[in-house]
């Protein structure tokens, strides 16, 4: 039925969305797809590199030498995921500059997972199993997403991100297997970051703005609540291994469902850190602008020196001689 | 060959490429823009790595020193260690040796200041570690040979990345320019202590193992002034009346400045909270 009212174009756009046929940046696409994309993996790559700040707070304080060095290499990805990201964005006609403009001036989002504090070591951990855990349960069905770079980014980026959720792991387990101080300061990160970490999966699907045009374009190919379902009871089975507690005294396994019940969300919470009041979105931010405005020297005097390697075209130059 | 030198002069060796990269790490997620973020942090990386292999090879020579040769050494151990009763590894070296135990340049625990003077010091840096590498390969320390061919191909990438930004920044605007100058002026009184041997490192030359510093400072001077010609810098003259500029030194035999401390207490402190834990 809508089928029939589409123009043309649109039709056998969406003929080539259901036969499978990705979307490359020079094939036309309705415009609401395009900014529909603008918005999620902008929004996606601001979250990469906003997301290198909590961890970043531990980089000088990592405990050994070897943790040092995969916290800094994990960090780093990260900054290489943002930059894919980027670039996969820019391909639909939007400068890096403009996005990260539209990161500073508040326009334009991040997961609001990072708003919040690490405050011990146990938080690197954390946020290895629970919101990198998180992010893959996101990102795999990504790779086969609808548009071409967007999904080629993806590929990348996964292979990278079950590494990091393993070495999140292997830092909780470690600290489980460790003096009792150590396995409470696990506990105790696993409480602070538990529900943030299911709220990263974003509102109900009855509440989701986006979603049943994006799952249409297969943009997205399953519903925040079925990815959050598959996560819970992914975690739910790990934590055992750690011998760690998730903090909600609701969740249950369910022979019926075969998944696990589990609590309400605190969705208070949610819209509040989203909408600014989260505990580090003003440092957040202000660290990225600073980064950004301090760096504008750095940015100027690299232009400027390319500029006198590769000076004005022939032509121009013949024209002022002129 | 004297083993508690060639321990001492691997904790230097450690302990420079360690605090280099702890500075430079303070622009992960904070550099000027995306790919130089990446690029300071593989710097960091690299010198990391390099450290790692020094202390585990400090700690090996430590532990099959003889007691008499541990007591000439007792000095650099750290305290907190001494009742942990087992062998002493990388971790116990770097988290948990104090201020006046670190034998690195005074160089590289300035603050990161901003991208001219992180630049330029990495730049000094790189000039001197590719020639000390290039020699030290040479020595007849079969690990600290294999040590230095491996750091050499990532030292070559920090000298040309460097250069060229310390070319950029030196021809680039009014104010990078500027800012390089400044960074210069900061930095400069703190190179000399590269080619100051300590009597350690002198020791340790003497018997074959190791490189005398004081020979690398021509052919470092030569490769500066190449790169400040293309940078519109000069490098700065030597006072006249004396022949003679000022040095700052001490950082080889365990006299720093203010900045060390702290950087100690923030990357120490998990260690040291925690004693003999697993991590």
């Amino acid at each position: 039925m809508i089928a029939m009212n589409l123009p043309e174009q649109e039709k056998g756009f969406q003929h080539k969305i259901d036969a499978e046929v990705r979307i490359e940046p020079k094939d036309w696409m309705p415009e609401k797809y395009r900014h529909t994309l603008i918005r999620q993996i902008s929004q996606h790559a601001h979250s990469e590199i906003v997301g290198m700040l909590p961890e970043g707070n531990w980089i000088s304080r990592a405990p050994t030498l070897k943790r040092k060095q995969i916290l800094l290499a994990k960090v780093q990805d990260e900054a290489g995921h943002g930059l894919y990201l980027y670039s996969a964005a820019e391909t639909l006609g939007i400068s890096r500059d403009e996005m990260i403009e539209q990161l500073h001036s508040g326009k334009a989002k991040y997961s609001s997972i990072f708003n919040y504090p690490t405050l011990t070591w146990a938080d690197m951990g954390a946020i290895g199993w629970l919101v990198d855990g998180a992010a893959i349960m996101n990102q795999v069905p990504l790779c086969r997403t609808s548009y071409g770079p967007y999904s080629r980014a993806m590929i990348r980026i996964c292979k990278e991100e079950s590494f990091h959720q393993r070495q999140g792991f292997d830092i909780l387990y470690t600290l489980c297997q460790g003096s009792p101080e150590q396995k409470a300061m696990a506990q105790d990160a696993i409480n602070r970051w538990w529900w943030p970490s299911l709220m990263m999966f974003g509102p109900h699907d009855s509440e989701s703005l986006h979603s049943e045009q994006s799952m249409q374009w297969k943009i997205k190919r399953f519903s925040n609540d079925e990815l959050r379902q598959r996560f819970v009871d992914m975690i739910a089975e790990q934590a055992k291994v750690l011998d760690l507690t998730l903090p909600d005294p609701d969740l249950e396994w369910n022979e019926e469902r075969m998944h696990y019940d589990f609590g309400k969300i605190n969705w208070e919470e949610f819209w509040n850190v989203i909408s600014g009041n989260g505990p580090c979105n003003k440092q957040r931010l202000d660290a990225r602008r600073k980064a950004w405005e301090e760096g504008a020297w750095v940015r100027e005097a690299a232009a400027a020196h390319a500029k006198k390697q590769h000076p004005n075209p022939p032509k121009a130059e013949s024209l002022e001689a002129a | 060959m004297n083993a508690p030198n060639l321990f001492q002069y691997c904790l230097h060796l450690a302990d420079n490429v360690l605090i280099l990269s702890q500075r430079n790490s303070e622009w992960c997620g904070h550099g000027p823009v995306l790919e130089q973020d990446i690029a300071i942090t593989n710097i960091s990386l690299d010198l990391l790595g390099q450290a790692r292999n020094m202390y585990q090879y400090a700690a090996a020579l430590y532990n099959k020193l003889s007691e008499e040769e541990k007591s000439a050494v007792e000095f650099l151990v750290p305290r907190p260690w001494k009742i942990f009763g087992r062998e002493l590894t990388e971790d116990d070296l770097a988290f948990l040796r104090d201020e006046r135990q670190y034998l690195n340049l005074l160089l590289v625990e300035l603050p990161k200041g901003d991208w001219a003077l992180t630049i330029l010091r990495q730049f000094f840096f790189s000039a001197f570690q590719i020639i000390f590498y290039q020699q030290l390969q040479q020595r007849e320390d079969a690990q600290l040979s294999a040590i230095a061919e491996k750091s050499l191909k990532e030292v070559a990438y920090h000298l040309r990345w460097s250069s060229e930004w310390v070319v950029r920044m030196g021809d680039g605007t009014d104010e990078s320019n500027r800012r390089i100058r400044n960074a210069l002026d900061e930095l400069w009184s703190f190179t000399g202590e590269m080619f100051l041997p300590s009597t350690y490192e002198l020791q340790v030359a003497d018997e074959g193992f190791g490189v005398n510093v004081a020979l690398l400072k021509e052919t470092w001077l030569q490769k500066v002034s190449e790169v400040f010609a293309e940078a519109r810098l000069k490098v700065p003259q030597q006072d006249e009346t004396s022949g003679k500029s000022w040095v700052q030194s001490g950082g080889k035999e365990g006299s720093h400045t203010e900045y060390l401390g702290y950087i100690l207490t923030d990357m120490q402190y998990l260690q040291r909270t925690f004693p003999d834990s697993v991590w």
